[in-house]
Protein backbone atom coordinates (compact mmCIF):
# COMPACT_ATOMS: atom_id res chain seq x y z
CA UNK A 1 0.00 0.00 0.00
CA UNK A 2 1.37 3.24 -1.04
CA UNK A 3 1.12 6.43 0.75
CA UNK A 4 -1.07 7.91 -1.68
CA UNK A 5 -4.10 5.18 -0.56
CA UNK A 6 -2.69 5.34 3.17
CA UNK A 7 -3.96 9.32 3.19
CA UNK A 8 -7.01 10.00 4.56
CA UNK A 9 -9.16 11.44 1.70
CA UNK A 10 -8.89 15.58 3.07
CA UNK A 11 -5.47 14.92 3.33
CA UNK A 12 -4.77 13.56 -0.13
CA UNK A 13 -6.31 16.82 -1.61
CA UNK A 14 -4.23 19.07 1.41
CA UNK A 15 -1.01 17.41 0.18
CA UNK A 16 -1.43 17.66 -3.59
CA UNK A 17 -2.31 20.94 -3.78
CA UNK A 18 0.54 21.62 -1.79
CA UNK A 19 2.63 19.83 -3.63
CA UNK A 20 1.48 21.62 -7.03
CA UNK A 21 2.32 24.50 -5.28
CA UNK A 22 6.08 23.90 -4.90
CA UNK A 23 6.52 22.90 -7.96
CA UNK A 24 4.30 25.89 -9.54
CA UNK A 25 6.99 28.16 -7.58
CA UNK A 26 10.02 26.45 -8.74
CA UNK A 27 9.41 25.84 -12.22
CA UNK A 28 8.20 29.89 -12.48
CA UNK A 29 11.73 30.68 -10.60
CA UNK A 30 13.44 28.44 -13.21
CA UNK A 31 11.27 30.08 -16.67
CA UNK A 32 12.70 32.80 -15.16
CA UNK A 33 16.15 32.44 -15.57
CA UNK A 34 15.39 31.94 -19.62
CA UNK A 35 12.80 34.88 -19.88
CA UNK A 36 14.85 37.35 -17.97
CA UNK A 37 16.85 40.00 -19.82
CA UNK A 38 20.95 39.85 -18.14
CA UNK A 39 22.26 38.45 -15.05
CA UNK A 40 21.20 40.90 -12.86
CA UNK A 41 17.72 40.54 -13.82
CA UNK A 42 17.80 36.80 -13.57
CA UNK A 43 19.22 36.66 -10.59
CA UNK A 44 16.15 37.27 -8.23
CA UNK A 45 14.31 34.02 -10.16
CA UNK A 46 15.95 31.01 -8.76
CA UNK A 47 14.77 32.93 -5.35
CA UNK A 48 11.02 31.81 -6.12
CA UNK A 49 11.92 27.91 -6.05
CA UNK A 50 14.41 28.42 -2.70
CA UNK A 51 11.58 30.09 -0.29
CA UNK A 52 8.25 29.47 -1.58
CA UNK A 53 8.72 26.43 -3.57
CA UNK A 54 10.77 24.58 -1.00
CA UNK A 55 8.04 25.44 1.41
CA UNK A 56 5.48 24.20 0.43
CA UNK A 57 7.11 21.18 -0.74
CA UNK A 58 8.56 20.48 2.78
CA UNK A 59 5.38 20.86 4.11
CA UNK A 60 3.99 18.59 1.83
CA UNK A 61 6.70 16.22 2.81
CA UNK A 62 5.98 16.79 6.85
CA UNK A 63 2.23 16.35 6.15
CA UNK A 64 2.00 13.54 4.02
CA UNK A 65 4.87 11.17 5.80
CA UNK A 66 3.65 12.08 9.17
CA UNK A 67 -0.24 11.43 8.06
CA UNK A 68 0.64 8.55 6.21
CA UNK A 69 2.86 6.79 8.91
CA UNK A 70 1.59 7.59 12.13
CA UNK A 71 4.76 9.02 13.35
CA UNK A 72 5.79 12.63 12.74
CA UNK A 73 8.47 13.38 10.24
CA UNK A 74 9.56 16.51 10.84
CA UNK A 75 13.64 15.34 9.68
CA UNK A 76 11.88 17.63 6.20
CA UNK A 77 12.01 20.45 8.29
CA UNK A 78 15.86 20.24 8.19
CA UNK A 79 16.07 21.00 4.32
CA UNK A 80 14.07 24.01 4.85
CA UNK A 81 16.61 25.36 7.32
CA UNK A 82 19.59 24.53 5.34
CA UNK A 83 18.13 25.73 2.24
CA UNK A 84 17.27 29.18 4.17
CA UNK A 85 20.96 29.54 5.36
CA UNK A 86 22.81 28.99 2.36
CA UNK A 87 20.73 30.54 -0.58
CA UNK A 88 21.58 33.93 0.96
CA UNK A 89 25.07 33.24 1.13
CA UNK A 90 25.51 31.73 -2.51
CA UNK A 91 23.58 34.24 -4.60
CA UNK A 92 25.25 37.15 -2.47
CA UNK A 93 29.04 35.50 -3.38
CA UNK A 94 27.45 35.06 -6.41
CA UNK A 95 26.62 38.72 -7.57
CA UNK A 96 29.86 39.95 -5.72
CA UNK A 97 31.18 37.61 -7.98
CA UNK A 98 29.72 39.34 -10.83
CA UNK A 99 30.38 43.10 -10.00
CA UNK A 100 33.83 42.45 -9.25
CA UNK A 101 34.17 40.40 -12.51
CA UNK A 102 31.87 43.30 -14.62
CA UNK A 103 34.22 46.57 -13.04
CA UNK A 104 37.71 44.46 -13.70
CA UNK A 105 36.58 43.50 -17.71
CA UNK A 106 34.81 45.62 -19.47
CA UNK A 107 32.19 48.49 -17.48
CA UNK A 108 29.67 47.37 -19.77
CA UNK A 109 26.27 47.20 -17.13
CA UNK A 110 26.94 50.87 -15.73
CA UNK A 111 29.18 49.47 -12.51
CA UNK A 112 27.53 51.04 -9.57
CA UNK A 113 29.45 53.94 -7.56
CA UNK A 114 32.76 52.08 -6.80
CA UNK A 115 33.99 52.00 -2.77
CA UNK A 116 37.73 53.63 -2.57
CA UNK A 117 39.62 50.62 -2.73
CA UNK A 118 39.62 47.22 -1.31
CA UNK A 119 37.38 48.76 1.33
CA UNK A 120 34.51 46.53 1.00
CA UNK A 121 34.17 43.03 2.39
CA UNK A 122 31.28 40.20 3.58
CA UNK A 123 29.20 41.08 6.02
CA UNK A 124 28.68 37.38 6.98
CA UNK A 125 30.49 36.28 9.74
CA UNK B 1 -11.54 10.47 -6.10
CA UNK B 2 -8.94 12.37 -3.86
CA UNK B 3 -6.28 10.26 -3.90
CA UNK B 4 -6.53 10.16 -8.27
CA UNK B 5 -6.17 14.14 -7.08
CA UNK B 6 -3.17 13.28 -5.35
CA UNK B 7 -1.31 11.02 -7.42
CA UNK B 8 -1.87 13.36 -10.36
CA UNK B 9 -0.80 16.02 -8.49
CA UNK B 10 2.27 14.04 -8.25
CA UNK B 11 2.74 13.40 -11.69
CA UNK B 12 2.21 17.22 -12.95
CA UNK B 13 4.68 18.39 -10.18
CA UNK B 14 7.24 16.29 -10.84
CA UNK B 15 6.76 17.24 -14.96
CA UNK B 16 6.97 20.77 -13.98
CA UNK B 17 10.30 20.23 -11.75
CA UNK B 18 11.40 18.63 -14.85
CA UNK B 19 10.57 21.66 -16.66
CA UNK B 20 12.61 23.76 -14.28
CA UNK B 21 15.44 21.64 -14.64
CA UNK B 22 15.47 21.83 -18.11
CA UNK B 23 15.04 25.53 -17.77
CA UNK B 24 18.30 25.97 -15.86
CA UNK B 25 19.83 23.20 -18.32
CA UNK B 26 19.40 25.91 -20.67
CA UNK B 27 20.43 28.65 -19.58
CA UNK B 28 23.84 26.96 -18.00
CA UNK B 29 24.73 25.85 -21.86
CA UNK B 30 23.58 29.17 -23.82
CA UNK B 31 25.66 31.28 -21.06
CA UNK B 32 26.42 33.73 -22.02
CA UNK B 33 28.73 34.76 -19.33
CA UNK B 34 30.29 32.59 -16.06
CA UNK B 35 27.87 33.76 -13.75
CA UNK B 36 24.90 32.86 -15.35
CA UNK B 37 26.28 29.29 -15.66
CA UNK B 38 26.63 28.88 -12.11
CA UNK B 39 23.62 30.50 -11.03
CA UNK B 40 21.83 28.03 -13.62
CA UNK B 41 23.43 24.93 -11.81
CA UNK B 42 22.46 26.61 -8.78
CA UNK B 43 18.87 26.48 -9.81
CA UNK B 44 19.02 23.02 -11.14
CA UNK B 45 20.12 21.78 -8.01
CA UNK B 46 17.30 23.15 -6.21
CA UNK B 47 15.12 22.01 -8.07
CA UNK B 48 16.36 18.24 -8.51
CA UNK B 49 16.44 18.00 -4.81
CA UNK B 50 12.66 19.20 -4.73
CA UNK B 51 12.01 16.37 -7.57
CA UNK B 52 13.60 13.90 -4.83
CA UNK B 53 11.41 15.35 -2.59
CA UNK B 54 7.88 14.56 -4.79
CA UNK B 55 9.60 10.76 -5.80
CA UNK B 56 9.68 10.08 -2.43
CA UNK B 57 6.27 11.15 -1.47
CA UNK B 58 4.61 9.05 -4.63
CA UNK B 59 6.73 5.87 -3.38
CA UNK B 60 6.48 6.65 0.25
CA UNK B 61 10.38 6.39 1.07
CA UNK B 62 12.02 8.58 3.50
CA UNK B 63 15.15 7.49 1.55
CA UNK B 64 14.71 9.83 -0.66
CA UNK B 65 14.28 12.81 1.68
CA UNK B 66 18.03 11.87 3.10
CA UNK B 67 19.24 12.21 -0.55
CA UNK B 68 17.70 15.44 -0.86
CA UNK B 69 19.40 16.47 2.67
CA UNK B 70 22.65 15.56 1.33
CA UNK B 71 21.89 17.31 -2.49
CA UNK B 72 20.95 20.69 -0.74
CA UNK B 73 24.45 20.64 1.27
CA UNK B 74 26.75 19.62 -1.41
CA UNK B 75 25.22 21.59 -4.11
CA UNK B 76 25.56 24.87 -1.56
CA UNK B 77 28.83 23.82 -1.02
CA UNK B 78 30.02 23.72 -4.84
CA UNK B 79 28.07 26.69 -5.49
CA UNK B 80 29.73 28.41 -3.08
CA UNK B 81 33.48 26.60 -4.49
CA UNK B 82 32.56 27.91 -8.05
CA UNK B 83 31.31 31.35 -7.00
CA UNK B 84 34.79 32.12 -5.14
CA UNK B 85 36.60 31.00 -8.23
CA UNK B 86 34.73 33.57 -10.13
CA UNK B 87 35.77 36.25 -7.38
CA UNK B 88 39.17 35.84 -7.86
CA UNK B 89 39.94 32.80 -9.57
CA UNK B 90 41.20 33.99 -13.35
CA UNK B 91 41.66 37.50 -12.50
CA UNK B 92 45.46 38.27 -11.88
CA UNK B 93 45.95 39.88 -8.68
CA UNK C 1 28.32 26.91 33.28
CA UNK C 2 30.24 29.41 30.99
CA UNK C 3 33.02 27.06 31.01
CA UNK C 4 31.14 24.08 29.67
CA UNK C 5 28.45 25.24 28.20
CA UNK C 6 30.11 28.32 26.22
CA UNK C 7 27.85 28.24 23.88
CA UNK C 8 24.33 27.24 24.77
CA UNK C 9 22.22 28.47 21.37
CA UNK C 10 24.76 26.41 19.08
CA UNK C 11 24.22 22.88 21.09
CA UNK C 12 21.21 23.36 21.56
CA UNK C 13 20.31 23.98 17.89
CA UNK C 14 22.75 21.15 17.39
CA UNK C 15 21.20 18.70 20.10
CA UNK C 16 17.82 19.64 17.86
CA UNK C 17 19.00 18.73 14.20
CA UNK C 18 20.42 15.41 15.72
CA UNK C 19 17.62 14.58 17.11
CA UNK C 20 15.51 15.26 13.91
CA UNK C 21 17.57 13.12 12.03
CA UNK C 22 17.80 10.43 14.10
CA UNK C 23 13.66 10.68 14.54
CA UNK C 24 13.79 8.92 17.88
CA UNK C 25 14.03 10.43 21.35
CA UNK C 26 15.45 7.43 22.77
CA UNK C 27 18.25 7.96 25.89
CA UNK C 28 20.91 6.53 23.57
CA UNK C 29 20.24 9.54 20.79
CA UNK C 30 20.21 11.94 24.04
CA UNK C 31 23.50 11.10 25.26
CA UNK C 32 24.90 10.87 21.51
CA UNK C 33 23.96 14.34 20.54
CA UNK C 34 24.51 15.61 23.50
CA UNK C 35 28.13 14.72 23.37
CA UNK C 36 27.99 15.95 19.89
CA UNK C 37 26.51 18.94 20.60
CA UNK C 38 28.82 19.94 23.95
CA UNK C 39 31.88 19.09 21.65
CA UNK C 40 30.97 20.99 18.67
CA UNK C 41 30.07 23.90 20.54
CA UNK C 42 33.34 24.11 21.78
CA UNK C 43 35.13 23.25 18.44
CA UNK C 44 32.83 26.41 17.80
CA UNK C 45 33.93 28.73 20.73
CA UNK C 46 37.60 27.76 19.39
CA UNK C 47 37.02 29.65 16.17
CA UNK C 48 36.60 33.04 18.51
CA UNK C 49 33.51 34.08 16.85
CA UNK C 50 32.82 37.82 18.05
CA UNK C 51 30.05 37.40 20.85
CA UNK C 52 26.30 38.57 19.74
CA UNK C 53 25.00 41.35 21.85
CA UNK C 54 20.95 40.85 22.06
CA UNK C 55 18.78 43.11 23.91
CA UNK C 56 15.39 42.39 23.29
CA UNK C 57 15.59 39.52 21.08
CA UNK C 58 11.51 38.97 21.63
CA UNK C 59 11.54 41.82 18.97
CA UNK C 60 13.01 39.23 16.11
CA UNK C 61 9.61 38.13 16.87
CA UNK C 62 7.20 40.64 15.07
CA UNK C 63 10.50 41.53 12.15
CA UNK C 64 10.38 37.72 10.94
CA UNK C 65 6.47 37.97 10.73
CA UNK C 66 7.12 41.07 8.60
CA UNK C 67 9.88 38.64 6.64
CA UNK C 68 7.37 35.92 5.92
CA UNK C 69 5.25 38.37 4.89
CA UNK C 70 7.00 40.26 2.78
CA UNK C 71 8.22 36.68 1.09
CA UNK C 72 4.72 35.82 0.25
CA UNK C 73 4.28 38.99 -1.42
CA UNK C 74 7.32 39.42 -3.23
CA UNK C 75 7.18 35.68 -4.64
CA UNK C 76 4.00 36.63 -6.01
CA UNK C 77 5.21 40.25 -7.72
CA UNK C 78 8.22 38.67 -9.13
CA UNK C 79 6.05 35.36 -10.63
CA UNK C 80 4.25 38.24 -11.97
CA UNK C 81 7.55 40.11 -13.69
CA UNK C 82 8.05 36.49 -15.09
CA UNK C 83 4.83 35.80 -16.86
CA UNK C 84 4.13 38.97 -17.37
CA UNK C 85 4.72 40.54 -21.11
CA UNK C 86 8.38 41.15 -21.59
CA UNK C 87 8.80 44.47 -20.90
CA UNK C 88 11.63 47.72 -20.73
CA UNK C 89 13.82 46.52 -18.17
CA UNK C 90 13.12 48.68 -14.71
CA UNK C 91 15.83 46.97 -12.79
CA UNK C 92 18.77 48.62 -11.01
CA UNK C 93 20.94 49.00 -8.05
CA UNK C 94 20.15 51.31 -4.71
CA UNK C 95 22.87 52.69 -2.76
CA UNK C 96 20.79 53.18 1.16
CA UNK C 97 23.07 54.91 4.09
CA UNK C 98 22.70 52.39 7.03
CA UNK C 99 23.50 53.09 10.51
CA UNK C 100 23.61 49.07 11.53
CA UNK C 101 27.06 48.56 12.26
CA UNK C 102 26.92 45.57 14.26
CA UNK C 103 28.29 42.17 12.24
CA UNK C 104 25.36 40.44 13.21
CA UNK C 105 22.69 42.41 12.59
CA UNK C 106 24.48 43.13 8.97
CA UNK C 107 24.43 39.25 8.61
CA UNK C 108 20.92 39.15 9.54
CA UNK C 109 19.88 42.07 7.22
CA UNK C 110 21.61 40.42 4.01
CA UNK C 111 19.69 36.89 4.69
CA UNK C 112 16.50 39.48 4.70
CA UNK C 113 17.25 41.41 2.02
CA UNK C 114 18.73 38.82 0.00
CA UNK C 115 15.96 35.90 0.93
CA UNK C 116 13.32 38.14 -0.56
CA UNK C 117 12.51 37.59 -3.91
CA UNK C 118 13.14 40.80 -6.29
CA UNK C 119 15.66 42.34 -3.92
CA UNK C 120 19.41 41.16 -3.43
CA UNK C 121 22.05 41.81 -0.95
CA UNK C 122 25.13 42.82 -3.50
CA UNK C 123 28.01 45.39 -1.31
CA UNK C 124 28.23 46.75 1.84
CA UNK C 125 30.89 49.25 2.79
CA UNK C 126 31.52 49.14 6.49
CA UNK C 127 33.73 52.66 6.14
CA UNK C 128 31.13 54.90 5.36
CA UNK C 129 27.86 52.42 5.55
CA UNK C 130 26.14 53.02 2.79
CA UNK C 131 24.46 49.51 1.26
CA UNK C 132 24.41 48.47 -2.27
CA UNK C 133 21.45 46.47 -3.03
CA UNK C 134 19.67 45.03 -6.32
CA UNK C 135 16.31 45.63 -7.10
CA UNK C 136 14.47 43.75 -9.84
CA UNK C 137 11.56 46.12 -10.30
CA UNK C 138 12.57 49.36 -9.23
CA UNK C 139 10.22 52.09 -9.84
CA UNK C 140 11.30 54.88 -6.82
CA UNK C 141 14.65 54.68 -5.44
CA UNK C 142 13.24 56.66 -2.85
CA UNK C 143 10.65 54.39 -1.36
CA UNK C 144 12.99 51.51 -1.30
CA UNK C 145 15.74 53.53 1.14
CA UNK C 146 12.82 54.05 3.15
CA UNK C 147 11.07 50.94 3.20
CA UNK C 148 14.64 48.88 4.01
CA UNK C 149 15.30 51.76 6.73
CA UNK C 150 12.48 51.58 8.41
CA UNK C 151 10.38 48.08 7.82
CA UNK C 152 13.74 46.17 8.40
CA UNK C 153 17.04 48.17 9.86
CA UNK C 154 14.95 49.70 12.75
CA UNK C 155 13.67 46.68 14.71
CA UNK C 156 17.61 45.29 13.82
CA UNK C 157 18.82 48.30 15.74
CA UNK C 158 16.91 48.10 18.71
CA UNK C 159 17.79 44.59 19.16
CA UNK C 160 21.63 44.85 17.61
CA UNK C 161 22.70 47.97 19.56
Amino acid sequence: MSLVDALPPWAAVLVGVLVLLGAGFACVGSLGLLRLRDFYQRVHAPTLGSTLGTFFMVAACVAGFSLAQGRPALQVLLIGVFLTLTTPITLMLLVRAALYRDRVEDGQQMPPPAPPGESSQNPMP
Amino acid sequence: MSHAFLGAALVIAQLLLVLGMACALLRMLRGPRAQDRVLALDAFYVNAMLLLLAVGLRSDSVLYVESAMIIALLGFAGTLAFAKFLLRGEVIE
Amino acid sequence: MRRWLPHPLMAGFLLLVWLLLQRSLAPGSWLLGGALALGLAWAFGKLQPPRARLRGAWRLLPLALRVVHDIVRSNLAVAGVVLGPRRRARAGFVAIPLELADPYGLALLACIVTSTPGTIWVDHDPARGILLIHVLDLVDEASWVETIKRRYERPLLEVFQ
